[in-house]
């Protein structure tokens, strides 16, 4: 079981086309679903060639059934600056990433300080499979099948203090592994954050796979956080720290450009970027997207009735 | 040397250059074939095209300090052939956008280049390309005579409105690294041309 989440990245002929995809749980069949129900995870060594499976339940409530974007497309075209500002440069550069051993230290306004490894994590709560859309900043989508537990359940197991309001993720930045995180494009590490309402949503998932096997490091690994209704730099990725505050803390895009990525930053077709509108969006299927017209932002990118109440009475256009 | 080799050598050598220009589009064509055009295909188009329309613009300003410098007299003969390469792939960038990008809509399209500086940049430079590509043959600049190098001279403003554009594009990710040596190298060419008209170079 060493090294468990330490496995080699995906050749393009590993991805599963969607047909088989579709078939997964009949796939999975032939693996041992025993070992899985234990311990929530095969053994590196039966699967010595394929990313590593994670088991799950399929949450129907809050995923969409929206055309899934391939594998191939997830995972080969990544905004994570760590690793380089070019959409392919992740896929290339994460590779050394090491993703186990990880811990997570939980501090700020708690009880007492924790820590909890990659291993904890994944046992922590039942994961789910939650198909959700994502909407970059950038005026593209995405629908992403991702496997993860609400961070409600993080929280709950972390003895917040009743004065904590705000909630802060900080992301590794490891010169050793993250070539590009000498450069001047943020301050680094990484820091995102939510006000502690958006983070019990059960919306928020504590990320941990994606298309059924742990996430490739491109993509955050180990863990992340994914927040659906929020532009997806608002989802921070391998998360080293997450700490509880009374104030609102500050984020690195918002640092880097306030105009432009404020703390809030729910999709909003009604707030344009001062660069472009916000209006459109171009969903990136991963087959036939050179003709794609682009489709409408939905307010809250469609789960509106889901989040809107947190924000009744804000003025949108200044909290954007 | 006889003026029939003469002739001849430039106009092999300028369909060399022709075919080399069009190595770029190729690849393009190559990679949508391969279905390599990553996952967002219209970013990739407009991103290599404006790239290349950019190189081939530092590549016509070269010309002239490389002329001097070199006394190769015979450069100014390919000219003409990197300026309409410029043309070709601002348009192909273009219409990437229009057509690709916005799907045909003239509000949104509208909307875009009277809010978005780097996108105002951007179409200013193509408006500005067009004299330049339609009085780019023999019988223009016979018929124009000295009004046709004043014409050309927009080729300068057209570098720093271009600069402008690729810059302000970058801006909000503070991503200046690949604009900054192209700035670097248009400053380095536009600034050649001020020293040699003050100080004789």
């Amino acid at each position: 079981m060493k090294q468990k989440l330490n496995l080699p990245s995906i050749n393009p002929s590993e991805i599963t086309p969607p047909e088989i995809y579709a078939r997964r749980r009949e796939f999975m069949a032939y693996g041992a679903t025993g070992l899985l129900a234990s311990t929530g995870l095969i053994p590196n060594s039966a699967w010595a060639d394929t990313p590593q499976k994670l088991s799950k339940k399929t949450n129907s409530q809050y995923s969409s059934m929206e055309t899934l974007t391939t594998q191939q497309a997830i995972t080969s075209y990544n905004n994570f600056y760590e690793f380089g500002t070019d959409k392919s440069d992740p896929a290339h550069n994460a590779k050394i990433l090491k993703t186990n051993p990880w811990v997570v230290h939980i501090e700020g306004l708690v009880k007492k300080p924790k820590t909890f490894d990659i291993d904890q994590l994944l046992k922590l709560a039942p994961m789910e499979e939650r198909i959700y859309r994502l909407r970059c900043v950038e005026g593209w989508s995405m629908v992403i099948p991702w496997v993860g537990y609400s961070l409600s359940n993080l929280i709950r197991a972390s003895d917040v203090l009743g004065s904590a309001k705000y909630i802060e993720f900080i992301s590794l930045a490891d010169p050793a592994q993250m070539p590009y995180i000498s450069s001047p494009v943020l301050k680094w590490p990484y820091t995102e954050g939510l006000r502690l309402d958006e983070a019990m949503h059960p919306l928020t998932l504590l990320t941990f796979g994606l298309y059924g096997e742990v996430l490739p490091k491109q993509n955050g690994a180990p863990v992340r956080i994914t927040v659906p209704w929020k532009y997806g730099f608002k989802s921070a990725k391998s998360i080293v720290k997450i700490r509880f505050t009374e104030h609102q803390p500050t984020t690195s895009w918002n640092l880097a450009a306030p105009s432009e990525y404020g703390f809030y930053s729910n999709v909003n077709p009604q707030v344009n970027h001062p660069r472009w509108s916000q209006a459109t969006e171009r969903r990136i299927t991963g087959t036939n997207s050179l003709i794609s017209p682009k489709i409408k932002t939905l307010p809250f990118n469609g789960y509106e009735q889901l989040v809107g109440s947190m924000y009744a009475g804000m003025d949108l256009h200044k909290y954007y | 040397m006889p003026v029939w080799i003469y002739i001849s050598t430039t106009k092999f050598l300028n369909t060399l250059l022709i075919i080399a220009g069009l190595i770029p589009l190729a690849h393009l064509i190559y990679l949508g074939y391969q279905d390599a055009l990553t996952a967002n295909p219209i970013e990739l188009i407009t991103r290599l095209t404006g790239s290349w329309a950019l190189i081939f613009l530092c590549l016509t300003l070269t010309v002239t300090p490389l002329r001097r410098i070199t006394g190769y007299n015979l450069l100014i003969k390919f000219r003409r052939t990197l300026g309409l390469f410029v043309f070709f792939y601002a348009s192909l960038h273009v219409f990437t956008w229009v057509w690709l990008d916005q799907s045909l809509d003239t509000d949104a399209m509208l909307s875009d280049v009277i809010k978005r500086p780097f996108i105002t940049m951007g179409f200013i430079s193509f408006m500005l390309l067009w004299p330049l590509a339609i009085t780019s043959n023999q019988r223009a600049k016979n018929i124009l005579k000295r009004r046709w190098s004043q014409i050309h001279r927009l080729i300068y403003a057209i570098a720093v409105t271009v600069i402008l554009h690729y810059w302000w594009h970058k801006s909000g990710k503070h991503d200046y690294a690949q604009v900054s040596i192209y700035a670097l190298i248009i400053g380095t060419l536009l600034g050649y041309r001020v020293l040699a008209r003050y100080k004789t170079l």
